[in-house]
């Protein structure tokens, strides 16, 4: 073992924390298999799938990066504006729409990228947070193109792929999201396991060390920047293309912080925070929502204040002693 | 254009009076209090039931709603504020979200969401033409007060016991507590009188900038500018920051409405870009 040279042991590392995970495997196929279980409730999985993905996004800068952000939604309103204008004014294929979400939204990213490079937290929270705000005061004066406060209407979908109309109950909308969902945590997963993504934590942990041992600290933190923004748009664009309908409500600050509780909830940093947090989330909020409609932002904000205070180490050591437990068993029953 | 500017000076005031003690407070402990809103809305309700409900004069609600926001900082600093300080950035932006996410639909519940009014006393109504400018009579009671408020801060802050073992703790919390200053209880002192500030300028502010439930988010983002913009370790820096926003901002809708609110954020990523440390910021290692 100690033989072995330090790239060998590195790669080896890299190579066994690609692998699959059981539990992994189960998470996607109950996923999956909700299309068929809950027949019913399609559009709010579909709302899941997508808050989930948004929450991934906030994961890949904030967990893996250390960024912190209280504008994100300025990246999913982007997607979502964009997406929603192409379909309206371009084409209506979603594939082509969900493309051009993306890229709008990762441009968008690098731009302002170097906003984010400079500066302590509470710069990097004040300047995200003007950008969204810049982005949804512009939104709503440039009513022309954006529809304004009455939002974007009159967005029609072609089918998925050419094959697959959207139909009421959101049976392909949740396919559809589900699917882009997977697709792009399969990226994320491949690349946070890549040596750039060692390195992006290594930068979060200690950027001084990692510029010193030959990180090229700005770059780095520039395309995940980048990536995490078109990840964003993607799920801003899936939001438009799924409703058929984009309004000012994309860039609110509401949506930016509601985010930041849910990865804050699922814990960031391993890439299923988000999508377990998006769950939690929309649970909480169908729950409290079915009592409470109108103060439901009351139980929101006590729910944080305890869980900062303390209901976070409770939580997630339930959970880790739940894991833990779940994979001795696992590991009693393989040998 | 006499008018706007007079008008924007004492909007900037209102918002100094809000956004000091936040500036206070997040210097000395590095503490990130996007609630500080709330404070200011709570000052602003307290004013409109001691008036409506208790019938008490403006001027008597002033104080009432100053020492109530007081009151209500000192309490919930020692209660849950306290256990923050420890904690990231992350962490304090979401327990304060929180807060203001209580608070927001608190207001809502108690009081019902629709805009507030206060009744202002006939001698603080109306305008008066001085040498060519529309002086409005409550906008002048504004700036001298809050004038005076600030100058005595700045006296405060410069010239006394309490303000020099301040200023000591805001630069090294660490060296002062050696030094046998009591930095915990500063702290709480200053955290109240800051609410209370906050109070008093939620209060003034109500026929300025209207008072909803909303109040604490809309504005949350002014005091964050002139914070970030004037830095944390002066009264002066706020100061300015604050007369600058409230000119810019008046101007920018009087002149040109359309853009509403879009210089204000463009004009704070600018600063933040060129100035990150602040507009006034002193060198700091």
């Amino acid at each position: 073992m100690s033989t072995d040279s330090i790239e060998a042991r590195v790669q080896r590392s890299l190579y066994g924390a690609r692998r699959w995970h059981p539990a992994e495997i189960a998470f996607w196929v109950l996923a999956l298999a909700a299309f068929f279980l809950l027949p019913r409730q399609l559009l709010i999985l579909n709302e899941i799938a997508i808050l989930g993905l948004f929450a991934l996004s906030l994961d890949l800068i904030l967990g893996y990066a250390g960024i912190v952000s209280l504008g994100h939604a300025a990246f999913f309103g982007f997607g979502a504006y964009a997406a929603g204008l192409f379909a309206k004014h371009a084409s209506a294929d979603p594939v082509t729409g969900l493309a051009v979400g993306m890229s709008a939204a990762g441009l968008l990213g690098l731009l302002t990228s170097p906003l984010i490079l400079r500066g302590s937290d509470l710069t990097r929270l004040m300047v995200t947070l003007g950008v969204a705000l810049i982005l949804g005061e512009l939104a709503n004066s440039l009513g022309g193109i954006t529809g304004g406060a009455d939002g974007l209407q009159g967005i029609m979908m072609g089918p998925v792929l050419g094959l697959f109309e959207f139909d009421i109950f959101g049976k392909v909308a949740y396919l559809y999201s589900l699917a882009v969902l997977f697709v792009l945590f399969v990226l994320a997963r491949r690349i946070v396991g890549s040596p750039f993504g060692l390195s992006l934590r290594a930068i979060r942990d200690n950027p001084l060390r990692a510029s010193a041992s030959g990180v090229p600290l700005h770059w780095r933190l520039v395309a995940v920047y980048t990536l995490a923004a078109a990840y964003a748009g993607a799920a801003g664009a899936l939001l438009a293309q799924t409703t058929q309908f984009v309004s000012l409500d994309v860039l609110a600050f509401h949506r930016s912080a509601d985010l930041m509780l849910v990865l804050i909830v699922g814990g960031a940093g391993y890439l299923y925070g988000g999508l377990i947090g998006a769950v939690a989330f929309k649970l909480l909020q169908d729950v409290i929502a079915s009592f409470t409609p109108q103060y439901w932002m009351f139980w929101i904000g006590l729910f944080l204040v305890l869980f900062v205070l303390g209901g976070r180490e409770l939580i997630h050591g339930g959970i880790k002693a739940v894991v833990g437990r779940v994979a001795r068993l696992g590991r009693r029953a393989s040998t | 254009m006499l008018t706007i500017l007079f008008d924007g000076v004492a909007y900037g005031m209102i918002l100094f009076v809000l956004a000091c003690g936040l500036s206070v407070t997040m210097g000395l402990m590095n503490f990130i209090n996007l609630a500080h809103g709330a404070f200011a809305m709570f000052g602003g309700y307290v004013t409109v039931l001691a008036m409506q409900r208790l019938g008490l004069p403006f001027l008597m609600a002033l104080p009432a709603a100053f020492f109530a926001a007081a009151l209500a900082g000192l309490v919930l600093e020692r209660l849950v504020y306290r256990p923050m300080y420890a904690k990231s950035h992350l962490d304090q932006v979401m327990f304060s979200i929180g807060l203001v996410f209580m608070a927001i639909a608190g207001a809502d519940y108690l009081m019902g969401s629709s805009q507030q009014f206060v009744q202002l006393p006939a001698w603080l109504s109306g305008r008066f033409d001085l040498a060519g400018i529309g002086v409005g009579r409550y906008r002048l009671f504004i700036i001298l007060l809050c004038g005076a408020l600030a100058f005595a801060m700045q006296w405060g802050f410069t010239r006394t016991r309490f303000g020099s073992r301040l200023r000591a703790a805001v630069d090294d919390a660490r060296v002062a507590r050696g030094l046998g200053i009591p930095v915990n209880r500063l702290f709480a002192l200053t955290f109240a009188f800051g609410s209370g500030l906050a109070g008093l300028g939620g209060a003034l502010g109500i026929e300025l900038m209207g008072l909803d439930p909303t109040f604490p988010l809309k504005f949350m983002i002014y005091f964050l500018i002139v914070v970030t913009v004037g830095g944390t370790s002066t009264i002066s820096g706020p100061f300015f920051a604050a007369m600058l926003l409230g000119v810019a901002d008046v101007a920018g809708k009087y002149l040109v409405p359309q853009l509403g609110a879009f210089i204000i954020y463009a004009l704070m990523v600018i600063l933040l870009i060129t100035r990150p440390h602040g507009l006034f910021a002193r060198g700091r290692a």
